[in-house]
């Protein structure tokens, strides 16, 4: 509670109706825990977030250790999942892979969360001209597909763990700032907000204090929503070339690199990471979806 | 006005792409007085504004410019490529549309059964998954191990229609599976709001039989949303399209865009982005013409 309504144009943070919201959470949190979709989503995600975590421990290969004699051999015993063109483990590849998608986008994803959902508040609270001129740079900048405008903006900076995070943060930033502002418009009707206004308050305070924390249900939703949306992104920029680090294990980097040799008849160098990016894309989503639908109730 | 932003945003955000043009064609080891004097006949090294105000006029006079990297006119380039990804897409639509509308209907009428939960979680699940990652699964299945259908999107020059086609299916079918479960779920939602409609259960209530109430109360109603949904997915296709393009080396948009940003063709670059966002424009504005013309209510409501 105290954490969301933090923050720096709000010293003291009174919480609106303390009561009402702690139980709606609590339900909600509930219905959570009970919804099959969560759980497996959940049981999904945890397991490459293990494989992020402690991947090197669990890997039986060094990753990153080639080995020309066994270049793109079959499965065997030895290497459960076969070797890639340089012959490193791909099984190896695969577990340790899930670390850096695993941090480039949730942290995009936040990253464009914060800004997005601060343009949303001032653009939906404030109204007038500067809403208008936003909103109509975020038409145009939404006209074109997400993923061409990253493409665009990794060519121009090149690609690292940095690029990569920056991007996706500001291209998702206009379409969380769009919803953003469709809820606050909602809430500037309401009295609790009038009431604020009447009392004098600063705007900051009850954009920040008053109304965010009754947005949070929109934000949260859209939220696990853009992180799948992230990996889907970083995946596929890795998949056309841009991928942060040609040596560390990455998914669609692994694809990049494999993908010639399949007419070869090598399947298993680009299947394997291929599942890891399906499953663990789906599971984030099992879990978008399981929250968007305790928060329509 | 939306265009005209889209323009500007294109052009100015075009030019942050770092790195000389001039250099960027003639390479690193060529003469600097050179790529100075390449410079100046390409008009590169003029002022911005000049540049933006020389390059819009060009574009309402239909003339873009010539490519950097391919040395011929942008607007034949992209007239071909349009071409070839408009026809990818049609037969991706052809495919799609009814499919996911009988599927989303499907899921509606059988709300909260196994049925619904596969079709609306399945159509999910595979549509959030990267379209690289759907096309390399259908080219590992029906390519290499099935080994019915071409791995490469482009037939040999000269053959029939028949044959072209059947090079499309694989490319096809990957951007099928990445619309499919959107647009079921709008359809299963827009199906599932007219069903709880007051005007379906007087229907229901006045004994029509449930078949007839479905196609000629609820369908109507619920397929309106639909529409609206398959345009705002046309940025989407696109953005797709640079991936799947990629993927089967399919000489379309996507690729077309692909290539032009990696070597830094911003006449071409420029020129392709708009037309992807003026693609996107239209499509919109077609389905809000179709929505009007379909529904009644607004049909009336601006002719009176």
């Amino acid at each position: 509670m105290t954490t969301m309504l933090e923050d720096p144009g709000a010293p003291i943070a009174i919480p609106s109706r303390p009561d009402e919201a702690s139980i709606a959470r609590r339900e909600r949190v509930r219905l959570l825990m009970r919804s099959p979709t969560f759980i497996i989503g959940n049981v999904i995600a945890g397991i490459w977030v293990l494989c992020a975590i402690f991947g090197p421990l669990i890997a039986p290969h060094d990753p990153e250790l080639p080995d020309v004699l066994n270049k793109l051999a079959g499965l065997s015993g030895e290497h459960i999942f076969g070797t890639d063109r340089l012959g490193r483990d791909v099984l190896s590849r695969v577990i340790v892979g899930a670390r850096t998608i695993l941090v480039i986008a949730p942290i995009a994803t936040l990253l464009g969360t914060v800004l997005g959902t601060t343009i949303g508040l001032v653009t939906g609270y404030y109204r007038g001209f500067l809403d208008e001129a936003i909103m109509r740079v975020v038409d145009a900048v939404l006209a074109v597909p997400v993923i061409i405008l990253a493409l665009l903006a990794v060519v121009a900076l090149g690609p690292s763990h940095l690029t990569l995070i920056l991007v996706i943060g500001f291209v998702f930033t206009p379409i969380i700032a769009r919803t953003v502002r469709a809820a606050v418009l909602g809430e500037g009707q309401l009295a609790y907000v009038e009431a604020a206004r009447l009392r004098n308050e600063r705007g900051p305070y009850v954009m920040f204090a008053e109304i965010l924390p009754n947005v949070m249900g929109p934000i949260v939703v859209e939220f696990t929503v853009r992180l799948g949306y992230a990996i889907f992104t970083v995946a596929t920029l890795a998949f056309l070339g841009f991928g942060a680090d040609p040596s560390t294990p990455d998914w669609g980097q692994d694809i990049y690199q494999n993908y010639t040799f399949i007419s070869g008849g090598v399947w298993w160098a680009v299947l394997f990471p291929s599942l890891a990016i399906a499953t663990l894309i789906i599971g984030i989503n099992l879990i978008a979806d399981a929250v968007a639908a305790t928060f329509e109730r | 006005m939306t265009l005209w932003l889209l323009s500007l945003i294109i052009f100015f955000g075009a030019q942050i792409l770092p790195g000389n043009v001039g250099r960027a064609i003639l390479g690193p080891l060529a003469d600097q007085a050179v790529v100075d004097n390449l410079n100046h006949e390409l008009g590169t090294d003029r002022p911005l504004i000049e540049q933006y105000t020389d390059w819009l006029s060009g574009l309402f006079r239909g003339d873009m410019g010539d490519s950097l990297v391919y040395g011929r006119p942008v607007s034949s380039l992209l007239v071909d490529a349009l071409g070839k990804s408009l026809k990818l897409a049609a037969v991706a639509f052809v495919i799609v549309v009814p499919l996911a509308i009988l599927g989303g209907v499907i899921a509606a009428l059988r709300r909260d059964t196994a049925v619904d939960r596969v079709i609306t979680l399945g159509g999910l699940s595979l549509t959030v998954v990267p379209e690289f990652v759907t096309g390399i699964i259908l080219i590992l299945v029906f390519g290499l191990w099935l080994d019915v259908l071409p791995v490469s999107a482009n037939a040999p020059p000269g053959s029939d229609p028949l044959t072209q086609l059947k090079y499309l299916i694989l490319p096809a079918l990957t951007l099928v599976i990445l619309l499919f479960g959107y647009i079921a779920r709008i359809t299963r939602a827009g199906t599932i709001e007219s069903l709880d409609s007051d005007y379906a259960r007087t229907a229901f209530l006045k004994g029509l039989p449930r078949r007839t109430v479905v196609r000629r109360h609820v369908l109507r109603n619920s397929l309106l949303p639909t529409i609206a949904v398959i345009a705002t997915q046309t940025g989407y296709l696109i953005g797709g399209l640079v991936v799947i393009e990629t993927l089967f080396n399919y000489p379309g948009m996507g690729r077309l865009i692909f290539t032009a940003a990696q070597q830094k063709d911003f006449p071409l670059l420029e020129a392709s982005v708009l037309v992807v966002g003026m693609v996107f424009l239209i499509a919109t504005l077609l389905a809000d013409i179709a929505y009007s013309l379909l529904n009644p209510r607004i049909r009336y409501a601006a002719t009176e």
